[in-house]
């Protein structure tokens, strides 16, 4: 399996903000978005993830493929984090969730409500969550954010098997996961340009 | 499908109120009736078929803007809509969900309210069936209103704003089934016209909401 | 021949309706002129109904522009749906507030009108009833454009209100016409003569009719450009902070 991107242009409310942003992960491969904050990390992940629709270009694998987290996790505060975990394995029909609470030591939380998680275990929990859908594509926003050391190793760790297991990762993150032949893709020369002289419809673009 | 209709009918319950909001609010609205009309026995009887209905109808309101705001802020939303269940089939849920928790405690406890507002024993019936028939496509039409307003913050007075002129044709074949009971008339005719309604907004609208939501998303 | 959708580019769309704009407003002026004018002073008064039936020249032509602007934006808006053509959701927006205004009208005139013949400013008739329905989904559509930022997500959001609140538009006409047998009279003006009102009021109003829809084109021209000018400046805008 292998996921490539064609010439994707893409648009934040309206306005594009990336074009001609091609590349291509094979399976076992982890590709790293770099670029300065505002360049469209987060609307290039969306659009991977099929929230939005592109404004040009092709993505060669189906949103049926692809697995999103962003900066918020989707959890339940009322909810315990077994039963956070429930909900979403059964909504993607993946019958257990005890590799995922393992893999992120939530054993001792398992019956605990989710609100009364710390910022950390929440993001662990959220990431947990990941391995609950069964899908190969995991699209990461920012993952790290509010996890210490340790659970961003633990984060790795996970990663690597999911690479391991013919999974693909492609993530927006500045810190260094531990990922040996993770791809680097630079996004700032990618920055969408329009000329608005030429074509007065442009601007409604 | 069913993992989300159990989740949200459990976070209704931990939330408090989920229950109990909707049919308190109910109660209030019964409770202040008579102060502005008078305790007349006779009047009371007559208005309350159209009472009762335009109280079920701002109760069902009330908790509408919970039905996709929640799960919208706390990203869920994007992740059901990533997630293999189809969005048609999530609104329908969800609207199915809010239904369970303030309109069918509605229908259950229609009777009591009705005791407080003197309706004739024999109308009592016909407003059961009337609520149960009809308070589905308050749900349902109110999903709508709310996938309209998922992304705009205090969204609450325009989601009233844009339901509440939706609400007319359940409203006025709702309480025109109630009103015939209670007058010992046959309501046949607007019993069909209401269970039309009903089940017209449950099968078409969520294909609406669920084109609003992901425009919404976008 | 061209196409129609050529106008869907908001440049030709402007150009070609800012040369149309003086013929179509002249030609709202002077039928509005004239068909008020014929028909408030050169037709005679009705036998029963006095002088006051005179009122039906603003009161029907702007009844009938309440709707048929809703219809209007219904098509627009599809169009918008289907074709993602910005000029046409503008031209809904731009639609909705005169909607709105001929609306009013309607209910003004016609409360105006009732007190003196059914001796009361309002009676909850079906027609009547209709009409405020119609009102509160032009405030509805309105206040939806208002609250949303993202100018092609309003547009989407209103277009989908739009389709779903005619669906329940018609279906309160019906549900208010079971409700309640009204004092409201048939329609005044249809195309089968032997229904309809004698000659001498029929041609004041097709003239008035034709100055309504006239003024109705005039106005969506001017406001459709004020909202493509006001989105291309945000647009522009929009770009300059970005880049």
């Amino acid at each position: 399996m292998e996921l490539v991107v064609d010439n994707l242009g893409v648009a934040r409310g309206g306005i594009p903000v990336l074009e001609g942003v091609s590349f291509s992960v094979s399976a076992g491969q982890a590709l790293v978005l770099r670029g300065p904050n505002g360049i469209g990390k987060t609307t290039l992940l969306r659009t991977l993830a099929g929230l939005q629709a592109p404004l040009s270009g092709k993505i060669s694998l189906d949103r049926e493929a692809m697995a999103y987290a962003a900066h918020v996790d989707g959890i339940k505060t009322t909810l315990t984090v077994e039963e956070n975990l429930h909900f979403w394995a059964s909504v993607f029909d993946v019958p257990e969730i005890e590799s995922a609470i393992s893999a992120f030591e939530l054993e001792a939380l398992r019956t605990r409500s989710a609100g009364m998680l710390s910022a950390g275990q929440k993001r662990r929990l959220g990431l947990a969550r990941l391995m609950v859908t069964g899908r190969p594509v995991w699209i990461l926003d920012e993952p790290t954010v509010s996890l210490d050391q340790a659970a961003v190793a633990m984060f790795g760790e996970v990663i690597k098997r999911h690479l391991a297991s013919g999974g693909m990762a492609i993530m927006a993150t500045h810190i260094d996961l531990g990922l040996e032949d993770a791809v680097t893709f630079d996004l700032g020369h990618l920055k969408a340009t329009s000329n608005l002289a030429e074509n007065f419809d442009e601007a409604f673009l | 499908m069913m993992a989300l209709l159990k989740r949200d009918m459990r976070l209704a319950v931990r939330a408090g109120g989920g229950f109990g909001l909707g049919l308190s609010f109910f109660l209030i609205v019964v409770v202040l009736i008579p102060f502005g009309v008078g305790p007349e026995t006779g009047l009371l009887g007559r208005i309350a078929p159209g009472v009762l209905w335009v109280a079920a109808l701002l109760a069902c309101l009330l908790s509408l803007d919970r039905v996709f705001s929640l799960d919208f802020e706390d990203g869920s939303l994007d992740l059901l809509a990533t997630s293999p269940l189809p969005l048609e089939g999530v609104v329908a849920i969800k609207a199915i969900a809010h239904w369970l928790t303030t309109g069918l405690p509605l229908v259950f406890a229609a009777p009591v309210f009705a005791l407080l507002m003197s309706l004739p024993v024999n109308g009592y019936s016909a407003l059961v069936v009337s609520l149960f028939l009809g308070t589905p496509a308050l749900s349902v039409i109110g999903a709508f209103g709310a996938a309209l307003t998922v992304g705009i913050k205090r969204g609450g007075l325009l989601l009233s704003l844009l339901v509440l002129p939706l609400y007319v044709p359940t409203l006025i074949f709702g309480a025109e089934v109630s009103r015939r009971g209670a007058e010992g008339q046959d309501y046949t005719t607007p019993l069909l016209m209401l269970a039309g309604v009903s089940f017209a907004a449950l099968a078409l609208l969520p294909f609406a909401s669920a084109a609003v939501l992901r425009v919404n998303l976008r | 021949m061209a196409s129609i959708w050529e106008y869907a580019n908001p440049l030709k769309f402007m150009r070609t309706s800012e040369t149309i704009l003086p013929f179509v407003a002249w030609g709202a002026s002077i039928c509005l002129v004239v068909g008020l004018i014929w028909g408030f002073f050169f037709t005679p008064d009705d036998f029963r109904q006095g002088s006051t039936v005179k009122i039906f020249y603003i009161h029907v032509p702007s009844a009938m522009m309440a709707i048929n602007i809703w219809v209007m934006m219904l098509i627009t808006s599809l169009v918008w749906i289907i074709r993602r053509h910005h000029v046409s959701a503008l031209a809904a927006r731009a639609a909705a507030p005169i909607g709105a205004v001929m609306t009013l009208i309607a209910l003004y005139t016609g409360a105006v009108w009732g007190q003196p013949m059914w001796g009361t400013w309002w009676a909850w008739d079906p027609r009547l009833t209709s009409f405020l329905i119609l009102f509160l989904f032009y405030l509805g559509y309105m206040a939806l454009w208002a609250a949303i930022e993202n100018d092609d997500t309003a547009a989407d959001l209103t277009s989908v209100l739009c389709l779903v609140g005619s669906v329940f538009a018609l279906l309160s006409r019906y549900a208010v016409n079971f409700w309640n047998q009204g004092l409201h009279q048939g329609a005044s003006l249809s195309l089968d003569k032997q229904e309809n009102v004698a000659d001498v009021f029929w041609y004041p109003a097709l003239v008035a009719i034709a100055g309504f829809v006239l003024l109705f084109v005039t106005l969506v021209i001017i406001r459709t450009n004020t909202e493509i000018r006001a989105r291309r400046s945000r647009a522009l805008l929009a770009r300059e902070r970005m880049s």
